[in-house]
């Protein structure tokens, strides 16, 4: 086999001593949040680059917000104001689509060389994707708080006491929380960042028109009811509608999920939860590790 | 078993550099690399040589712990790769091919980034920073995103990244592919002085010079498989003879040349068809004057006649042209005679097994 001259006849250092800079030594949990938010603070320094990433979760619900208000809404009776009606439903819609985010920067990321970069560091593994969800997360609630404060000025209300509006933003944040990790998973899933695109259109789209997000159930076709019916998104609506005391239209098809929607939506939300971030975190470690 | 390997060199006190034994690495059915066998002392530069292909990335990713060896060990900084991953990873500084910088950060902000996940404070990771970015030449293009410099710029900002921890083994993979031969010199420079501190070197290339400048220790790659290893003059050494090389100038001297100068060639010349360099390992006891004399005497016009050492070219030719590359360039020459140009074996073909009886047993 290898046919070895002679030994390294190498200069002999005299004396390898590379200066090490101090480490300051830490917990494990104090490394982890350290080394999360540097990564959370790159994604926030990346909005400060391209300030157009923002576009998607705060201009757009602005704009669907009005464009239902004031155009569709008209044409649509859901047995009360629908401007009241319609908040529930938009805010839900730009959650869901809040997963093309985080889907779309992991995609980039782990299509460029820098994700060879963090796999060398010494930081923890998690603390990646952790601080991507992070960044993320601000950026869905400031979403809703663009949502909530556009629909006050078309007059919507909540006429609900603390703990139900508590209630339902935290509803929101676990539900943006779970549509986070589904995102991350689904750019690890594709193998360019333009994929993304499509593959959160063909599943949002319809799953939140063929809901009780912009129209009450009881108008579409037969089948359809039972669609939107079934549908999580429509729990997840009928909810926030309930908790903030806003007009639901009547139920369509007495299921489960439709007549306790508050619990219907917790369950949604934590199933997601528990099932997203462990399959996003497992599908990371095997996309590093070769 | 690494110990014994290690300990000579390092006086007993913690074992530093790169050792791996019997490194492999299979992706489906193909081994990408295989038995590998590394002894890099600290303080050290270890040139791995070979061809797009040969295995050069798979042992830097094997040792910088972002692959799982399919067989063998390895430790480097006296940590072994696999079950002390973590800790390698705050010893070592990787350089790969392709810039791993974040487009959308600043050259500042990437170094500093890198800083922090190193753990440094902030003011610490702001420091080194400013000193790496001022060392790198890239002070001025420090609030630049990254995705806006220059190729050769972000590679000084790659290096600078890996830099930022001070590591102990710095692992370059090809690092002055695409570079310009300025910034070429000053990176060499700039690896010396690394080296100089007490930085073990572990570096790929395809370039034969820059192994051959840098490099106390050169492994050729070729298919996966250590075709040869040795100091770079090992490896000159292991071609044999001094080779002389003659300039022709007209193409029409090319059958009369051959014939004058066959008692000087000891074995397969090689002729460079667009420069009209005729090259061939020379006869010993050959002085160049006769070299000179036999051509003015056939009146023969030469732009220039010189000897020299063997070029890690004419090594990489003769070990990984052995192997049968069906790559092309390959033209293994059968032609024996010397009285035709034509019938000289073409600059970029290997010089086969029979240049140097070594090789054979290299691949057996």
């Amino acid at each position: 086999m290898t046919a070895t001259l002679t030994p390294t006849t190498a200069p002999a250092p005299e004396v390898a001593t590379t200066p090490v800079p101090a480490r300051a030594t830490r917990s494990a949990a104090a490394a982890l949040l350290s080394d999360t938010l540097v990564f959370a603070r790159r994604n926030v320094e990346h909005i400060r680059q391209i300030p157009e990433k923002l576009l998607d979760v705060t201009v757009q619900p602005v704009m669907f917000v009005l464009l239902f208000a004031y155009v569709f809404g008209g044409a649509i009776d859901v047995g009360g104001s629908y401007r009241e009606y319609l908040i529930g439903g938009i805010l839900v819609q730009s959650i869901g689509f809040g997963m093309v985010g985080p889907a779309t920067s992991i995609a980039t990321d782990l299509s460029e060389g820098v994700i060879d970069r963090f796999r060398i560091l010494p930081a923890h593994r998690s603390a990646y994707l952790l601080g991507h969800f992070l960044a993320e997360l601000a950026g869905m609630l400031l979403a809703v708080a663009i949502l909530l404060g556009t629909g006050l000025l078309v007059g919507w209300r909540a006429h609900t006491g603390f703990v139900d509006v508590a209630t339902a933003l935290l509803l929101l944040v676990a539900f943006a929380a779970a549509m986070i990790w589904v995102g991350t998973y689904l750019g690890m899933l594709v193998r360019t960042p333009d994929a993304v695109m499509g593959i959160a259109f063909t599943s949002i789209f319809p799953l939140t028109f063929i809901s009780n997000a912009f129209v009450p159930i009881r108008s579409m076709p037969e089948v359809l009811q039972w669609v939107a019916s079934w549908n999580p998104m429509s729990a997840m609506v009928a909810a926030i509608r309930e908790l903030f005391g806003n007009p639901a239209a009547p139920v369509a098809k007495d299921v489960w999920p439709m007549q306790h929607p508050v619990a219907a939506a917790a369950l949604y939300c934590a199933a997601l939860l528990a099932i997203g971030m462990p399959l996003a975190l497992r599908r990371f470690r095997a996309r590093i590790t070769d | 078993m690494y110990d014994s390997l290690v300990r000579p060199t390092n006086n007993g006190s913690e074992t530093g550099g790169v050792v791996a034994e019997g490194l492999g690495k299979r992706y489906g059915d193909l081994w990408a690399l295989r038995d590998l066998d590394l002894h890099v002392p600290p303080g050290t530069v270890l040139g791995l040589l070979g061809h797009n292909g040969a295995g050069k990335t798979t042992a830097i990713r094997i040792l910088t712990t972002l692959a799982r060896p399919t067989e063998g060990r390895a430790r480097v900084a006296g940590l072994d790769v696999v079950a002390d991953a973590a800790r390698v990873r705050e010893r070592i500084g990787v350089a790969a091919q392709q810039a791993t910088v974040d487009g959308l950060l600043s050259a500042r902000a990437n170094l500093e980034m890198v800083g922090r996940l190193h753990h440094l404070s902030r003011s610490e990771a702001r420091r080194t920073a400013d000193e790496l970015l001022a060392r790198l030449d890239l002070t001025d293009a420090a609030g630049r995103l990254a995705k806006h410099l220059s190729g050769g710029m972000r590679r000084r900002l790659d290096l600078a990244a890996s830099l930022v921890a001070a590591p102990e083994v710095l692992f370059l993979d090809e690092p002055t592919t695409g570079l310009d031969p300025r910034s070429r010199a000053d990176l060499w420079d700039l690896l010396r002085g690394l080296v100089d501190r007490g930085t073990t070197l572990f570096l790929t290339t395809q370039y034969l010079d820059e192994a051959d400048r840098l490099a106390d220790e050169i492994v050729v790659l070729d298919h996966g498989r250590t075709v040869a290893k040795g100091t770079p003059a090992e490896l000159k050494a292991r071609i044999g003879d001094d080779r002389f090389d003659v300039a022709l100038a007209t193409a029409d001297d090319l059958a009369a040349a051959a014939t004058v100068l066959r008692p000087f060639v000891a074995h397969e010349p090689t002729l460079d068809a667009e420069s009209l360099v005729f090259s061939a390992p020379v006869v010993d006891g050959t002085r160049l004057i006769d070299v000179v004399r036999a051509l003015d005497g056939a009146g023969i016009d030469a732009v220039d006649v010189n000897r020299r050492q063997p070029s890690l070219d004419d090594v990489f030719l003769t070990l990984t042209g052995a192997t049968g590359r069906a790559d092309g360039t390959d033209a293994t020459g059968t032609g024996t005679g010397t009285d035709t140009g034509a019938d000289v074996t073409v600059a970029g073909a290997g010089h086969g097994p029979t240049a140097d009886p070594e090789p054979q047993e290299a691949l057996a």
